[in-house]
């Protein structure tokens, strides 16, 4: 493919900017376009759920680039003008208010929507958290003493619990898994995580599902479980995942299936192509993925910057994301299981510092660090030959 | 050019090291991020600027006109 006369970027945070970002790193010329759903100018989304919602930094610590960086990338921002609709074909963008954008590339990277429950649109006090304005509004309720139901004990939702107690709110985690994050990180971790959480006072109402709310008035006053059993409260956080943000490419042209289909060049169709949260493609060893992550957005980002112009790049990332939760900073490398063998390569779980390896039929993959981010990286390199394609 | 590093926003991921090598390291008990060379030689400004880009803590800034 030649070199295209216009990019139109679809999403404006990580993997958007990086996007634009990358083409002018690599000395692309044409018109770029950056559309967004949101007015803010682009931000970080991990500390939403930390810093910004604790209080601890001001919002605008959370921008990812000055106005001055931004207006040196020569870029067009379209900000707080949702895309509706494309053509894959012709290459065309139409937003809400009615814009038309047209580029020899389109890049999608809409991110991601988060789930929630039967009946929350109507209830004041039940709240998601995936924008600024979302952490904004959870931040006005959070007080002392205030009885926070976080439904959802995944990674946002255990964030979220941490910083809620943290300031002094009355929580409660409830979610159908036996503990923490025991789907992705299997139950050694998950169960560490149960007892750092409950040591710090958050109350586990874990292993019973959730199946609705209750309400008095328009106010949300309770979660109900699967058991019947219903946890008063007075704010309900709703952290049960998220799906693709898809919706707009109804009829686009573009496969879908929980995620944008793209090859392993990050490609949706001649053209178009995807990065973050939203893409879906094929990891030359891991196979069919899409990753809800931070590097991810980026990193993609910038294989889908090279191949717009004409590297035919395999994607081939070792996965990588981090938590932090009350004292506990956890990363994690590759792909790790709830039903990998887990072994403590280093440190010691007791002391809460250790690295642990994910084998699955013998094969290394995964790597996590509990307080031990050097060491934990350099075990990554263990994943590297398993993860990298032979060439 | 010139790097500066946010020591509150590093988050101790490590991809500035993995890149960069000879101008990232980690401390070894929190995994912080620890400058080698704030004003890299022009060989490695590449990396530098790929380290910038990918840190998921965006705490590297890298300063093209100093």
């Amino acid at each position: 493919m030649s070199v295209p006369s216009g990019v139109v970027v679809v999403g404006a945070s990580a993997a958007g900017l990086a996007t634009a970002e990358a083409l002018r790193r690599k000395g692309y010329r044409g018109e770029v376009s950056v559309v967004g759903a949101e007015p803010h100018l682009p931000y970080d989304r991990p500390p939403l759920s930390k810093q910004v919602l604790s209080g601890a930094w001001d919002p605008k610590r959370a921008r990812l680039r000055t106005e001055e960086t931004l207006a040196a990338l020569r870029a067009e921002f379209v900000l707080g003008d949702p895309a509706v609709a494309l053509d894959a074909g012709s290459r065309t963008v139409r937003t809400a208010s009615g814009r038309v954008l047209g580029g020899d590339a389109v890049v999608v990277a809409t991110g991601l929507r988060p789930r929630t429950l039967p009946g929350q649109d109507g209830l004041s006090g039940v709240h998601v958290l995936r924008t600024l304005d979302d952490a904004l509004a959870l931040r006005g309720e959070l007080k002392e003493s205030v009885r926070v139901v976080v439904v959802g004990e995944g990674v946002l939702g255990a964030e979220i619990a941490a910083t809620a107690r943290g300031l002094g709110a009355e929580v409660t985690m409830a979610g159908p898994q036996p503990a923490p994050l025991a789907a992705q990180l299997g139950p050694m971790v998950a169960e560490l995580l149960a007892d750092l959480h409950a040591e710090r006072g958050v109350a586990l109402r874990l292993g019973a599902g959730v199946t609705g709310l209750t309400g008095q008035d328009g106010r949300v006053t309770g979660v109900r479980l699967g058991t019947g059993e219903v946890l008063p409260a007075d704010v309900v956080v709703v952290a049960i995942g998220a799906e693709p943000a898809t919706g707009w490419l109804a009829g686009s042209g573009l496969r879908v299936a929980d995620g944008v289909v793209c090859d392993s060049r990050c490609r949706a169709a001649d053209g178009v192509y995807a990065a973050g949260d939203v893409a879906r493609w094929e990891h030359a060893t891991l196979g069919s993925l899409r990753l809800e992550n931070r590097t991810n957005a980026v990193e993609q980002a910038l294989a889908v910057a090279d191949n717009i112009l004409g590297a035919e790049r395999h994607y081939t990332p070792v996965p990588y994301f981090w938590t932090d939760q009350f004292d506990a900073k956890i990363h994690v490398f590759g792909l790790p299981s709830a039903t990998a063998e887990v072994s403590v390569v280093e440190g010691d779980p007791a002391g809460r510092r250790f690295v642990a390896l994910y084998r699955e039929d013998g094969r290394a993959t995964g790597v996590l660090g509990w307080n031990m981010p050097k060491q934990a990286r350099l075990h990554r390199q263990e994943l590297v030959a398993a993860v990298t394609p032979a060439v | 050019m010139k790097v500066t590093v946010d020591e509150d926003k590093c988050c101790g991921a490590g991809q500035c090291v993995l890149l960069a090598p000879d101008v990232f390291d980690q401390r070894e008990d929190d995994g912080i991020v620890v400058l080698l060379d704030a004003a890299p030689p022009e060989e490695l400004h590449a990396a530098v600027r790929e380290a910038a880009a990918v840190c998921p803590a965006a705490a590297i800034d890298v300063d093209e006109n100093a």
